[in-house]
């Protein structure tokens, strides 16, 4: 890729275009893929064109680096004008054949959405060819034209908890859900044992912490095992309260506020645990919950991390940042960034988020004294104008980031989703005091470097 | 080690798992290959029948895109200085956002390149709904205003078509209202066709009807050329175009890798069309030669070999001695080190296997690259080809026309009344042939492989694993999309779209980095520790077990 002629060209655009340039963010279709891997025996099926299906799956691959199947109804012209029933029927049956899938999630693109097909009919009078088939089939609304990935998400996990999830008879103390949004293989494998460690039963949906972080196998596994078994997701009822983070979710998109309307479960609504604060919030909720005591463990981890602020604090103390990516991600590190005295001076959402900076507002009351813009809907030439007059020291997120940042001549910290230009995003951590601790190392390390490289002399003592 | 399977063994094994319907279908696109019978009874060659270019099933995991990706993604994806908008919903355009690694060189720094940028309408609901022209209009505007640019291309998403949007006529509404910049729009809604392939030649069409014959650049040289198919992933184009300055041959325009507006418009300048990628680009080498008497043949730079022979060709279908000195000089120049590299790499490599998935004639041109390292390709297939490309192109007319194809506009091609000039007389063409150079010819990939060998067209998931298991190749050259899949049972994968992040691979340097590669892939030591110690030996089983 050649850069050289576009970093001496600068580009003004005007408020409120239409074209989108370099967009910060993906499509819903996306979301509902992700989500699905991270159930038990699950195979996601595209209703749509297969190129969907095949640009979905080399964008996730190549950020988490494992196989990654997504089924397609493959549309021809034909189908796109007579209705995709019959190609759905046969996709849906193959599928059930070739993977013996516990569950199929039917996801629908722009395609079927656009010519008006009535998925939830066609799976409801479905009688499948197969009459052993014993999985389940459930469908998501997922049209690439509204909302964004982080949307497409949310919405399978509902649409999981809405289509499974039973009337329970009693609610069982120490029974947790936990839906963590759209973390990492390692963040979710921290998580399911911390919870345990706590001594709760917790479902933590979805978990493709197995499924997108595995090792090699020793013969070929058609669905990668791990995931969360129907088996929890069907008793979600049960359980005492769901945890849910996010902070910019939309209650409509909300599995866990179906939960509380339909199956009584109490939701608790926190921010992910990243930094000491949120972490502290989230483990006191998990005492309360036990009645456990703060393990030494955790204190030692705690303390190690707030020295580390401490001995860190002449790096980063005072910085500006541009924080960007999915709504959720983007509150919750600027919150973190408060706490190590970065301010965020702009906090950018990629998809067009509903009252996004009602929402910033809420968690940061003092926003505009600190001098913190928020956007929405927005894409990276308005994310990069922005950057540039503000004037900042590093910017944070997604790989998508890199050409603003290097036209910019500020580095880029690494968090989120698609990290493309990196090693090892399956095992991001940011969740914890511990995860934090590797995001805080890796940020101030990141300064570091920029630092040095920013000095021919060779210093090697910063 | 897996136990050797007869070929014929080995299809039933991929076969069996599918239901009969199914069976029947993929019987027909796995096939034995077996090579020309002479003896046939109309005198014309004969392979075994592919179904290729054929709809795939629903549910079945290809590896196979959309009409789309093969328009925007491969064919003009390359082009730094056409600015592309991508009408419809954001992941389209997000998707094919630089994911190629298409490389490209701007000559200065007011040079424009647009590849690093993503545009998109980034259709929202009430567009669906009320239609997304006005919406193409504003974001045309807008683009025009900032960027500046020669020329601007639209290209259709799924709903587009659907919802009735016309972007024909937008473009030329706009084109009327900015005169001095060409825009154009493609009809290349991601259901088009069976496979990319159906967007290759949506994109041919286009820049050949909008684009070809605007122009009246005339590069400097005796010997002007142009290299149809490349697409520079890796810097290949730029390996290629050093090779060519230094046997004296002008690269009028490449289509379309490290390519720009001017070349296309004025690529009608030129005596001669090299065809790379014959499934995605013989269309426009077609209708170039009807339209201007440009004729055209097929090369392969994969390989240093296979360059040697293709630099040969275009020598000797100059017939200059002058020509024919200059590249034979280039290639004795060039071998030393071809030689210096296999003695390094060969040894280490010779006598394994690979097999290759991938495209329409990268499945083909890269069996080259692993045969001069002493490795047979025993199983190859393509994603998206057709029959010739398998067969070679004297199938063609036999090809049937179906449902999906017949919905790609052929279109009528005349010769130019002033620019039509006739290169090559039917004469001359004759002694070509008789030279081993046959003009407007490809063999396909059949002919090149060993007899036995099993030619899978579309491979799914189910095959590659049935592959793995069975043949346990050395290395497995194909896309992203199955690299993780293939190295979970511990074989590497090679990836031919886009290289690994490594490359070039094409020309002479390219197969020396190549030959590298390969050895570093397939004796990597992370392949040593794929079985624990205790899996492999069993006195060590034993003695693990007790320390257990």
């Amino acid at each position: 890729m050649n850069l050289k002629s576009t970093s001496k060209t600068k580009f003004t655009t005007e408020p409120g275009r239409e074209v989108t340039q370099d967009a910060c963010r993906l499509c819903s279709p996306l979301g509902a893929c992700l989500a699905f891997k991270g159930v038990e025996g699950a195979v996601t099926i595209l209703h749509g064109s297969q190129g969907c299906a095949t640009y979905i799956r080399r964008y996730l691959i190549s950020h988490f680096r494992e196989p990654i199947d997504v089924a397609s109804t493959s549309f021809t012209e034909e189908t796109a004008v007579f209705g995709g029933k019959s190609n759905l029927l046969a996709g849906l049956d193959n599928v059930s054949r070739q993977y013996s899938p516990q569950l199929i999630g039917v996801a629908t693109t722009c395609l079927s959405e656009t010519i008006g097909d009535d998925v939830a009919a066609v799976l409801r009078d479905r009688v499948p060819a197969n009459p052993e088939e014993t999985c389940k089939v459930l469908n998501v609304s997922t049209p690439s034209y509204c909302g964004s990935h982080a949307d497409g998400f949310y919405r399978a996990v509902r649409s999981l908890v809405t289509s499974l999830t039973e009337p329970a008879h009693e609610t069982f103390n120490r029974r947790l859900n936990v839906f963590p949004g759209m973390a990492s293989p390692a963040d979710l494998r921290w998580l399911k044992r911390v919870l345990k460690d706590f001594g709760l039963e917790a479902t933590v949906l979805p978990d493709y912490s197995d499924t997108l972080d595995g090792g090699l196998w020793s013969s070929y596994e058609r669905i990668p095992s791990g995931g969360t078994t129907l088996e929890a997701i069907r008793a979600m009822g049960s359980s005492e309260c769901s945890l849910e983070f996010g902070h910019a979710l939309n209650p409509l998109d909300s599995a866990a506020v179906w939960l509380e309307e339909n199956r009584g479960v109490k939701r608790l609504l926190t921010g992910a645990p990243l930094g000491v604060a949120a972490s502290d919030l989230f483990f006191h909720r998990l005492q309360a919950l036990t009645g456990c005591d703060f393990p030494a463990e955790l204190q030692a981890e705690r303390g190690r991390l707030i020295d580390a602020y401490a001995d860190g604090h002449k790096y980063v103390s005072g910085k500006r940042a541009a924080v960007y990516g999915e709504a959720d991600l983007v509150a919750t590190l600027a919150l973190f960034l408060l706490e190590i005295g970065v301010i965020p001076v702009l906090c950018a959402a990629g998809g067009p988020v509903n009252a996004f900076r009602d929402v910033m507002k809420g968690l940061v009351p003092d926003l505009e004294e600190r001098g913190m813009e928020i956007m929405s809907d927005a894409d990276f030439d308005h994310i990069e104008q922005a950057t540039a007059r503000i004037g900042v020291d590093f910017m944070i997120g997604n790989s998508k980031g890199y050409k603003a940042a290097k036209r910019l001549g500020v580095p880029l910290v690494r968090v989120g989703f698609p990290i493309h230009d990196r090693f090892g995003a399956a095992r991001n951590r940011l969740m914890g005091y511990e995860g934090t601790q590797r995001l805080f190392d890796d940020l101030v390390n990141t300064l570091l470097s920029h630092n040095q490289e920013a000095s021919g002399l060779g210093y090697s003592y910063m | 080690m897996p136990s050797k399977l007869t070929p014929e063994e080995l299809k039933q094994e991929l076969l069996k798992a599918y239901p009969a319907k199914v069976a029947r279908k993929r019987e027909k696109q796995i096939i034995i290959n077996k090579h020309k019978d002479e003896t046939s009874a109309n005198g014309l060659p004969t392979t075994t029948e592919v179904l290729a270019n054929a709809r795939t099933i629903p549910g079945i995991l290809s590896m196979r895109g959309c009409a789309y990706a093969g328009c925007k993604g491969v064919v003009l994806g390359p082009t730094r200085d056409i600015l592309h908008i991508v009408h419809g919903p954001i992941g389209c355009s997000y998707y094919a956002w630089l994911t190629r690694r298409n490389q490209t060189r701007p000559v200065s720094d007011e040079d424009p390149n647009f590849m690093t940028y993503c545009f998109s309408t980034d259709m929202q609901e009430e567009d669906i709904i009320y239609g997304g022209e006005k919406k193409l209009k504003k974001a045309i505007d807008e683009a025009i205003a900032i960027f500046k640019p020669k020329a601007l291309d639209i290209f259709s998403t799924c709903p587009v078509g659907l919802i009735g949007d016309d972007v024909h006529a937008v473009a030329r509404e706009m084109e009327a209202k900015y005169p001095d910049v060409n825009i154009f729009g493609f009809s290349c809604e991601g259901y088009k066709g069976v496979s990319q392939s159906a967007g290759h030649h949506i994109a041919n069409n286009k820049v050949f009807t909008d684009v070809l014959g605007l122009g009246d650049l005339k590069k400097p040289g005796k010997y002007r050329v142009n290299l149809l198919g490349e697409y520079n992933i890796g810097g290949d184009a730029f390996e290629l175009e050093r090779v060519f300055e230094k046997c004296g041959i002008t690269l009028q325009a490449t289509f379309s890798g490290n390519s720009t507006y001017e070349e296309f418009t004025s690529a009608h300048n030129v005596d001669l069309n090299l065809v790379m990628c014959h499934r995605s680009i013989n269309y426009m080498a077609d209708m170039m030669e009807t339209k201007y008497g440009i004729p055209w043949f097929k090369v392969n730079f994969i390989g240093a070999e296979a360059s040697a022979k293709s630099l040969r060709k275009i020598a000797q279908y100059y017939g200059d001695q002058e020509l024919i000195d200059r590249v034979e000089a280039v290639i004795a120049e060039e071998m030393p080190a071809i030689e210096a590299a296999k003695a390094i790499h060969r040894p280490s490599l010779e006598g394994k296997t690979a097999v290759l998935f991938v495209g329409g004639s990268r499945a083909h041109h890269y069996q080259e690259l692993f045969h001069e390292l002493g490795m047979e390709t025993i199983s190859a297939g393509y994603e998206f080809a057709h029959r010739d490309d398998y067969e070679g192109r004297h199938v063609i007319p036999s090809i049937k026309v179906d449902a999906d194809s017949r919905n790609i506009e052929e279109i009528e091609v005349h010769p130019d009344a002033e620019l039509y000039k006739e290169r090559v007389t039917p004469e001359r063409k004759a002694e070509l042939l008789a030279m081993g150079i046959e003009m407007n010819g490809y063999e396909g990939m059949m002919p090149e492989m060993k007899e036995g060998a099993l030619i899978i067209d579309d491979l799914n998931h189910h095959e590659a694993e049935v592959l793995i298991e069975k043949v346990k190749p050395a290395i497995f050259g194909a896309g992203v999309k199955e690299k993780y899949v293939i190295q979970k049972s511990g074989v590497p994968l090679k990836q031919l779209h886009s290289y690994d992040y490594s490359g070039p691979y094409a020309g002479f340097k390219g197969a020396i980095n190549f030959y590298a590669e390969i050895d570093r892939l397939v004796n990597a030591s992370c392949w040593g520790l794929v079985k624990a110690p205790w899996q492999s030996s069993p006195e060590l089983s034993a003695s693990y077990a007790y320390v257990g």
